[in-house]
């Protein structure tokens, strides 16, 4: 996998993660979002180790991976209200449709996941950034996310990503396909050759 | 953090009851293991008198064992077990959630079943409902300790086989008492110990399970 | 013990030769102890007066059982010691430790057999001692599976230790639940831990040979943590210039 890899991410930043297939990419966003553990070194966040603030650290980051997260047997709004109600937080049915609505998936939002087309579904992994969720969380970490998004839904990916550094939020993320954004500063790791640089990798408090 | 809890178990008795399927099938299982023992040992009312509660615990236990894969499998394959695990409320919890809702779906049906089948093998009334309370008992500590296993073999190649070889030794104790209990004059020390058990699951196997997961999602 | 000591072979690359130079003393030892064990066992003991000779094959079988048992009490340690502090060796050491203690396990339960056999005419008896053992084979067969069926060496060292772990809280539950099984059943309490009443040479020949089998559990535990060692470090520098 990768070595001596560095890195330091503070508000309104995006890092972007590169790397041939194969070089990690997967491994290290996972490992940022505390699911698997380094061999070696550690993730801090705002200072702290992850071990010590996991509770924390988890309420206030996102990670969405390439599985989109989604029952196949649950409707697109129960699918939202569920995985609310998992993160400890009540989402009425009335406010996950009008969530879906907005997003465009106003009709969808009654059908079963597996009815949806990949757009709709990846639609849905990502309908919780746009919610209280999306804005209670300082940091996103998003592999690929724009993977399977026709025009319009990338478009409204990049306007919720610039809401979300306006706010002072971070990102971490992999993409195939260059994504428009705007954050205070873009920064760029290529796990082919990783740059070196300062601390290990610790969030700073949001705005 | 009850939200969180009382979520994971209604959307998991939501999914459930969309796949009825999956249910039903391992209660026919119960009933076909439990028509097996008089096509394979005979139909000699005495002999089932005395085999049956023993032939009904075991087809309980092989039953609540084959739908152990569909506690976590369909989580893992499309990532909302990731996802549990990374709510910040605790892991243990939301597990626990998912065996009691498991449970809910797997042994109470075989709970219910039993006296069908125990009418089959000619068991006496108050037999039955030693065999029920026993199963009562015995069941939720079969998906607690079978939950760990199908932790530790989350995405392994071998499932079923293997989840059995890891899990049916750890089922002894229960299956002596549970079995026990039904064929003992005074099945009090049986259903104590039972409880016993599963007081120590319930209070071990969801945090074991947690951190089998956790090391299956590395 | 001096820490530095201890924090200097706990990296496979320096326990390796120390245990190539441990070996064959363990081995000869294992060979001088259990020959004498034999010998004191099968040659000096007295004939039991009710059992007659075939008896003598407790000098295997009692030792071969005590093995088994405290074999998977030290597996069970190595693993939680490399799953607690992520240190490679110890995991590795339980995984060398388990076949030696399946073997020991499987060995007491055939002796059970031939002990069974001329005493009681039969070739199993489901007595509360051999039915234990079985089911301790089970456990180390259930360890062993899992590791070899989980491709990535850290998730298999971590999955096995929590599975070692879980069984030995359990072994002493499934034993006791076993015994209790066994006294509910069996009318005669015919069994094979009621063996003839302890001369000092028995137990002396015993000893000698648990102290033969404790040899040979090194010997062998730590040829076959060198052999993981290779595999897993294979591509270890250390390796690469030795070679």
């Amino acid at each position: 996998m990768f070595k001596n890899v560095s890195l330091s991410l503070a508000a309104g930043q995006a890092l972007r993660v590169r790397g041939a297939n194969g070089s990690g990419k997967t491994t290290l966003l996972r490992t940022l979002a505390g699911l698997a553990q380094p061999e070696s070194g550690e993730v801090r966040w705002q200072g702290r180790a992850l071990a010590a603030c996991r509770d924390v650290y988890h309420s206030q980051m996102i990670y969405l991976g390439h599985a989109a997260a989604v029952k196949d047997e649950l409707l697109a709004w129960e699918n939202l209200v569920y995985s609310a109600r998992l993160n400890g937080r009540v989402l009425e049915r009335r406010a996950a449709e009008q969530s879906l609505a907005a997003l465009g998936l106003g009709r969808a939002a009654q059908l079963p996941a597996r009815s949806l087309s990949q757009g709709q579904r990846k639609r849905l992994a990502l309908a919780r950034l746009h919610g209280a969720e999306g804005e209670a969380a300082p940091l996103w970490i998003l592999d690929e996310p724009s993977n399977a998004l026709d025009q319009d839904a990338a478009a409204a990916l990049c306007t919720a990503l610039d809401r979300h550094f306006a706010r002072g939020g971070m990102l971490v993320y992999t993409t195939h396909t260059d994504l428009p954004l705007h954050p205070a500063q873009a920064l760029e790791l290529n796990l082919d050759r990783p740059a070196p640089t300062s601390a290990a990798p610790s969030g700073a408090s949001p705005c | 953090m009850l939200t969180a809890f009382f979520g994971v178990i209604r959307r998991d008795l939501l999914l459930a009851m969309r796949n009825r399927a999956d249910v039903l099938s391992s209660v026919f299982f119960f009933v076909i293991v439990g028509a097996l023992a008089p096509l394979g040992l005979g139909p000699e009312p005495a002999m089932l008198r005395t085999i049956g509660p023993g032939m009904l615990w075991i087809a309980a236990l092989l039953s609540s064992m084959l739908a152990l894969n569909r506690l976590f499998a369909q989580d893992h394959a499309d990532g909302t077990l990731e996802q549990l695990m990374l709510s910040p409320e605790p892991t243990t919890l939301l597990v626990a959630g998912k065996i009691l809702a498991h449970w809910l779906t797997t042994g109470i049906p075989l709970i219910i079943l039993s006296p069908l089948l125990a009418l089959q093998f000619g068991l006496p009334a108050e037999q039955t409902s030693t065999l029920m309370a026993s199963l009562a008992l015995g069941t939720p500590i079969l998906s607690l300790i079978g939950a760990i296993g199908a932790a530790l073999t989350l995405g392994v190649r071998g499932g079923g086989i293997l989840i059995a070889l890891l899990v049916l030794p750890l089922y002894v104790p229960v299956l002596i008492f549970g079995a026990g209990a039904a064929v003992a004059p005074d099945p009090q020390a049986h259903l104590f110990l039972l409880g016993g058990l599963l007081a120590a699951a319930v209070a071990l196997a969801p945090w074991a399970t947690a951190a089998a997961l956790r090391i299956a999602l590395e | 013990m001096n820490t530095s000591l201890l924090y200097r072979y706990a990296s496979p690359q320096q326990f390796y030769p120390l245990a190539g130079k441990l070996i064959p003393w363990f081995a000869i030892l294992a060979v001088l102890l259990t020959t004498a064990g034999l010998y004191v066992g099968l040659v000096r003991a007295p004939t039991d007066w009710q059992q007659g000779d075939s008896y003598r094959i407790i000098y295997v079988h009692v030792p071969a059982a005590w093995m088994s048992m405290v074999i998977y009490l030290a597996m069970a340690f190595w693993a939680g010691i490399g799953l607690v502090m992520n240190t490679r060796l110890s995991s590795m050491m339980a995984s060398a430790l388990a076949p030696t203690g399946a073997m020991f396990t499987a060995l007491a339960l055939w002796t059970g057999a031939l002990w069974g056999r001329p005493t009681w005419g039969a070739w199993w008896v489901w007595d509360a001692r051999l039915t234990s053992e079985l089911i301790l084979l089970f456990l180390y067969i259930g360890f062993m599976t899992l590791q070899s069926a989980i491709t990535e060496p850290r998730r298999a060292d971590r999955a096995g230790a929590v599975l070692a772990l879980v069984g030995v809280v359990n072994i002493p539950i499934i034993y006791f639940s076993v015994k209790w099984w066994n006294t509910l059943h069996q009318g005669a309490s015919i069994s094979l831990t009621a063996a003839p009443s302890m001369a000092a040479v028995m137990l002396t020949g015993m000893l000698l040979v648990a102290l033969g089998a404790w040899s040979y559990t090194f010997a062998a535990a730590l040829a076959r943590l060198r052999c993981i060692i290779l595999e897993r470090e294979k591509r270890a520098a250390w390796l690469r210039e030795a070679a």
